[in-house]
């Protein structure tokens, strides 16, 4: 089969491998129909992430139809088309019974901070990512959902990781009506984060980045406020200017470890990896929100460690919230979003691209190139057009 | 006499009439990960605990765990010299940072790795390709020429300098 083939920082190419195998009871095998890059692959991609082993094929938000299912899958049959959430979770295992899937302890024996995902490396459990023609999907049972047979599927794979996140970053943020919410990057998670954030009753929604389309597409899409960093002294300050001096109710990071707009910083974490990954947004975050006010991360960190002004967080009293998305628990109320129009997330799909040609679209998603917001790869003979589950069976 | 500070009031909030579905989720119980925690799991089926996943291939663990999940990925097992360094950075905890930087060590040594397997088998990897190169050339052209003159660059003054010390050992002999 064609699979994504990582071999280096910068470096991948489309392969032909064998395709996987049933080696669990509870696995399927899908043979994939849509599959996106993720902002968080692009850390990947550059290297940030220990244990990224040459050969490795990434992708955690995919949709597909499952060939084939192992003898203990009850739930699940051949021919259903899914939306695979990128957490791999047991559904049972102390973190799960609380409904903390991204935190399942049963799925990723290489580190015990981070659940099992999907092409996300060794550290999240070394399994192949959808960036392929067929994918093995453990705990069929637990984790895919079918897609309703009216959704778009270019919908139902951003249900897999970018709209849940983006909500949940803003879900974090204990928004209550009438908030100042500051959303940093203005990627498809930040944007998404900004959509959740009006459903969650905020007064103003407010995103920060330098990217200028991407500053012109959320200004339009999410009808929220914009701010291009480039053009601001310090944030700080700035944001507390736009709030009558006191600071944002809601700090939201959705960047992560690549951040721009602090020299130092991205020295440190990103060129010299002596932190993990660039904490300009966690400062800004920290130094931007009010007094009593409430942190969100969903931007991904390196494992190690990072500079970051705790003190203030202490001194301001502040709650930091944070976590990878549970996707499963915010399934069904996004879907209800989506059948109802609150949200139509599979606008900010800018590009299609053949998985065939997989090393352009990940240069031209990481370098930003032909105003790109979100890239959708898929399998030679998919229907590439923006169409419903059952119509593309 | 005392100005009143305004940096201890609010000003009030607009009205949101005009976003689609603004305040759906204002109510903490529509809001799907309210409260954090939550027992028991709203999953469609009752699950069970998972039975052993069983492999061949070797597959590290954390020592923070007593053994391997039920569950995990056996792709990829650790092989050659980065083999060799994921194996002794796994005797170390992910609390220690010795783990993590054994790890990104490994990753760039497996780099090379791959590289001298991919000749080994007759396949001079096409690094431009690989590199997104003709995405470059046809959504930035500038940026690639730009690329394309500060690399020439660099190989002649690495020329310029072979020639040089070539040159000084000749005249020393």
């Amino acid at each position: 089969m064609l699979a994504m083939n990582y071999r280096g920082p910068y470096r991948i190419r489309a392969v032909h491998k064998p395709e996987p195998e049933i080696e669990h009871p509870g696995d399927a095998i899908v043979r994939v129909t849509r599959s996106c890059i993720c902002g968080s692959d692009l850390h990947l991609y550059h290297g940030m992430v220990p244990d990224t082993r040459i050969g490795s094929t990434f992708g955690h938000e995919f949709t597909g139809v499952v060939e084939e299912v192992g003898s203990a899958v009850q739930h699940l049959k051949p021919g259903d088309h899914v939306l695979v959430p990128f957490n791999i979770f047991c559904g049972s295992c102390y973190f799960c019974q609380k409904e903390l899937y991204s935190n399942c302890h049963s799925t990723n024996p290489e580190a015990t901070a981070v659940g099992g995902i999907f092409g996300y490396s060794h550290t999240a459990g070394g399994y192949d990512g959808g960036q392929a023609e067929y994918v093995r999907v453990p705990m069929a049972d637990v984790g895919p959902t079918v897609i309703p047979a009216d959704m778009d599927l270019d919908d139902a794979v951003l249900l897999t990781d970018a709209l849940p996140t983006g909500y949940q970053a803003a879900e974090m943020g204990d928004i209550r009506e009438g908030d100042t919410v500051v959303i940093f990057g203005a990627g498809p998670v930040g944007i998404f984060a900004a959509k959740s954030a009006w459903l969650l009753g905020a007064g103003r929604v407010i995103v920060v980045d330098h990217v200028d389309y991407r500053l012109e597409f959320v200004r339009s899409y999410a009808q929220c406020e914009v701010i291009d960093f480039k053009q601001v002294g310090d944030m700080a300050i700035h944001i507390k200017k736009m709030t009558d001096g006191l600071g944002a109710d809601v700090c939201i990071d959705c960047v992560g470890c690549e951040a721009a707009g602090n020299f130092a910083q991205t020295l440190l974490g990103v060129k010299l990896k002596l932190q993990g990954g660039a904490a300009t947004v966690l400062h800004w975050c920290i130094n931007s929100v009010r007094k009593g006010g409430t942190v969100s991360i969903v931007g991904v960190y390196g494992p190690t460690f990072n500079a970051v002004p705790i003190g203030n967080a202490v001194n301001k009293g502040l709650t930091l919230r944070m976590n990878q998305a549970s996707v499963k628990r915010h399934l069904p109320r996004l879907i209800e979003h989506i059948q109802a129009g609150r949200l139509e997330p599979r606008r900010v799909i800018s590009h299609r691209i053949d998985l065939r040609d997989v090393a352009d679209a990940y240069h031209i998603f990481s370098s930003k190139l032909d105003n790109c917001i979100k890239t959708v790869l898929v399998p030679p003979g998919m229907v590439r057009e923006t169409t419903t589950a059952a119509a593309s069976l | 006499m005392n100005m009143p500070d305004p940096s201890n009031t609010r000003s009030p909030s607009p009205s949101h009439a005009h976003i689609i579905g603004w305040g759906a989720d204002l109510d903490p119980a529509m809001r799907p990960a309210y409260p954090k925690e939550r027992t028991p799991p709203r999953l469609p089926h009752p699950v069970e605990p998972p039975e052993q996943q069983h492999s061949h291939a070797e597959v590290l663990h954390s020592t923070e765990r007593p053994g391997i999940t039920p569950i995990f990925g056996s792709t990829l097992p650790p092989s050659g010299l980065s083999g060799r360094l994921r194996r002794v950075a796994f005797r170390h905890s992910e609390n220690d940072l010795r783990h993590w930087l054994m790890l990104l060590l490994a990753d760039r040594v497996q780099m090379g790795e791959g590289l001298i397997e991919d000749i080994s088998r007759g396949h001079v990897p096409n690094v431009y390709a690989e590199m997104g190169g003709r995405a470059e050339l046809r959504h930035n052209p500038m940026g690639a020429a730009r690329k394309a003159a500060i690399g020439v660059a660099v190989l002649a003054l690495v020329a310029m300098a072979f020639k040089g010390r070539r040159r000084t050992r000749r005249l020393r002999g």
